[in-house]
């Protein structure tokens, strides 16, 4: 039995590398390694929840098909509840869950229900369990509206719930996420992240997520690996990270007419464009609202947005300023 | 095994539930296959117009030779074909989530994309045969009906052998699925006359290297009571379940090595 604290993620040296077949010339074509996987170690406890973040081709989704044993690694080693994916992965299906999500692994042409059902006899799960189980997260996601609905027919915020039901309906140890808020409205987002705390918390669910929207990692995990062309840059509490390197905002205004860059204290005019211009600011130093306020008295606002820190911009800064303090 | 077979049934009955979404798509292929396959039949008819043998063999025997490699040829595009949108699947990428489930891949490419719409070929090569053995007046010793039934279900294992194999190769060769029907389809069609009208070489690749000469021919040598030709030993047509089973184990395994080949896509 595994219980909070024993190690149920353990991944060392870990590599991938692909061929790829690069055209040269009118026929010729000449191979090319890229290694999508350059050394990674880590270890994730029973209980957790890790934010697994970097920009696109880092290599987060390779590392998350080698964890679930979908993909055979080049070198080194991973052992999920002490199994080795790639030669048990029929084995270990039955104790993780994964969510991709770009899409689903829901029935198209079937009522979402059906879904669930087909998932309740793959994994052989008992009817009660199921049964228990399948009414809890109907409940928690409030999916009973379009439970009959073809999931072809479903918006992307249902369907990524029925997702994340299909993924959890087995009671699995562990499970991945990878983008479960991609494309997702901030209604649905925040829906999603209180399901996901909700389910670590009262079933004490492993999570791995990877993501590009830090404010997923913000609301759910204390642990933030980010990566980088295929290795770990920093793993640690997210709390460091933020503090270090998340806390420039920037303000984004449309003024009435276009006019020289504004004068206000806390902030500093990044770019202009026209009519709109670009802010930024610390979070430390001066809350949105009173740099609003101090913008307002020198220019007429027609309209506004303040723009988060992105993992690019974090991952950027990392490089730039460096991890030593 | 029962649990096995329990998950095929639901996966393949929640794909025929699918289909019958789109029924007036449905009725018209099933319809539109019946009839084609018809054309097939039509072309050894005309041969017979001008001929009243072919290699020895009567329009009645190879229409029986036609109709088995038909009958086992359609069970295996209906229940088995369905590998051939592996490389669909692995460019769309919804390969991956058949590979998170805790049952076989292959179990679950025949089963999510089961094919009822294609029993037109089944039907149609049934017919054939049935027409075939009332017209040839066999005397249906016990034997001769145990050849029968093995030939089926032996036809039926090596050709999904083939589409399994070709399906494997596929993790390679994404665009292989062209080369993949010249084997299958074109394979159907060779099997549908006595392989000793062919070349040497083709005869042996038939009888030795795709098994499928193992399908109808060397069967049919046994139950329509024909010498072979080519002088093979007489137990040939006993070799059927055997290369099936041979094929089979064959076809996983390389399915297996192509699974951890996968390279899976972006993303």
């Amino acid at each position: 039995m595994i219980s909070n604290g024993d190690a149920v993620i353990e991944v060392r040296r870990l590599e991938k590398t692909f061929t790829v077949m690069q055209k040269t010339g009118r026929l010729r074509r000449t191979r090319q390694q890229v290694q999508a996987v350059a050394g990674v170690d880590f270890t994730v406890e029973a209980g957790e929840m890790v934010g697994y973040i970097g920009p696109n081709g880092a290599g987060k989704s390779t590392t998350i098909k080698m964890l679930t044993g979908i993909l055979v690694p080049s070198g080194g080693t991973i052992r999920v509840v002490g199994l080795e994916p790639s030669r048990r992965r029929v084995e270990l299906a039955r104790r993780i869950g994964v969510v991709f999500g770009q899409r689903t692994q829901l029935w198209w042409d079937l009522p979402l229900r059906d879904s669930f059902e087909l998932l309740r006899h793959v994994y052989r799960v008992a009817p009660d369990r199921h049964a228990q189980n399948l009414a809890a997260f109907i409940e928690l996601l409030d999916m009973g509206p379009f439970l009959d609905t073809p999931v072809r027919q479903l918006s992307l915020g249902q369907r990524m719930r029925g997702d994340l039901t299909a993924a959890l309906l087995h009671d699995p140890e562990i499970v991945y996420l990878d983008e479960p808020t991609i494309g997702l409205d901030v209604v649905s987002k925040a829906q999603v992240r209180e399901f996901l705390a909700n389910v670590n918390r009262e079933r004490g669910t492993t999570v791995l997520l990877t993501t590009h929207d830090l404010a997923d990692i913000e609301r759910l995990c204390r642990r933030v690996m980010i990566i980088d062309h295929g290795r770990v840059i920093y793993d640690g509490e997210l709390e460091t990270i933020k503090q270090r390197f998340g806390t420039e905002r920037t303000l984004v205004v449309d003024l009435e007419e276009p006019g020289p860059p504004i004068e206000v204290e806390g902030a500093e005019v990044v770019k202009v464009e026209g009519p709109r211009q670009w802010l930024r600011f610390k979070r430390t130093d001066v809350t949105a609202a009173d740099l609003v306020a101090r913008v307002a008295a020198h220019a007429h606002l027609v309209d506004l947005s303040v723009e988060e820190p992105d993992i690019e911009g974090v991952v950027r800064r990392i490089y730039v300023e460096g991890l030593d303090p | 095994m029962g649990e096995v077979f329990a998950v095929y049934r639901r996966l393949a009955g929640a794909k025929l539930r699918g289909d019958l979404q789109y029924r007036a798509s449905f009725v018209m292929f099933f319809a539109g296959q019946f009839l084609i396959t018809f054309l097939d039949f039509v072309a050894i008819a005309v041969v017979f117009g001008r001929v009243t043998t072919l290699g020895g063999w009567s329009l009645y025997q190879v229409a029986f030779l036609y109709g088995a490699s038909g009958v086992a040829f359609g069970l295996s595009d209906m229940f088995v074909s369905q590998v051939e949108y592996v490389p669909q699947r692995i460019r769309l990428g919804t390969f991956d989530s058949l590979l998170i489930r805790p049952v076989s891949s292959l179990l679950q490419v025949v089963a999510e994309d089961f094919a009822p719409r294609r029993m037109g070929k089944v039907l149609q090569a049934a017919i054939i045969l049935g027409v075939a053995v009332a017209k040839l007046h066999l005397a249906w010793t016990v034997g001769r009906v145990a050849m029968t039934v093995c030939m089926v279900l032996s036809g039926t294992l090596i050709f999904s052998a083939i589409w399994i194999a070709g399906g494997a190769a596929c993790f390679w060769l994404l665009e292989g699925q062209e080369v993949m029907n010249s084997v299958t389809y074109g394979g159907n069609f060779m099997t549908q006359y006595p392989i000793h009208i062919y070349g040497a070489w083709l005869r042996r690749l038939l009888a030795f290297v795709t098994g499928t000469a193992f399908v109808a021919y060397f069967p049919a040598l046994y139950i329509l009571d024909k010498p072979d030709p080519l002088g093979l030993p007489s137990f040939m047509p006993f070799l059927s379940p055997a290369v099936a089973v041979v094929a089979c184990v064959l076809a996983g395994a390389f399915w297996r090595v192509a699974i951890r080949h996968y390279r899976s896509t972006g993303s």
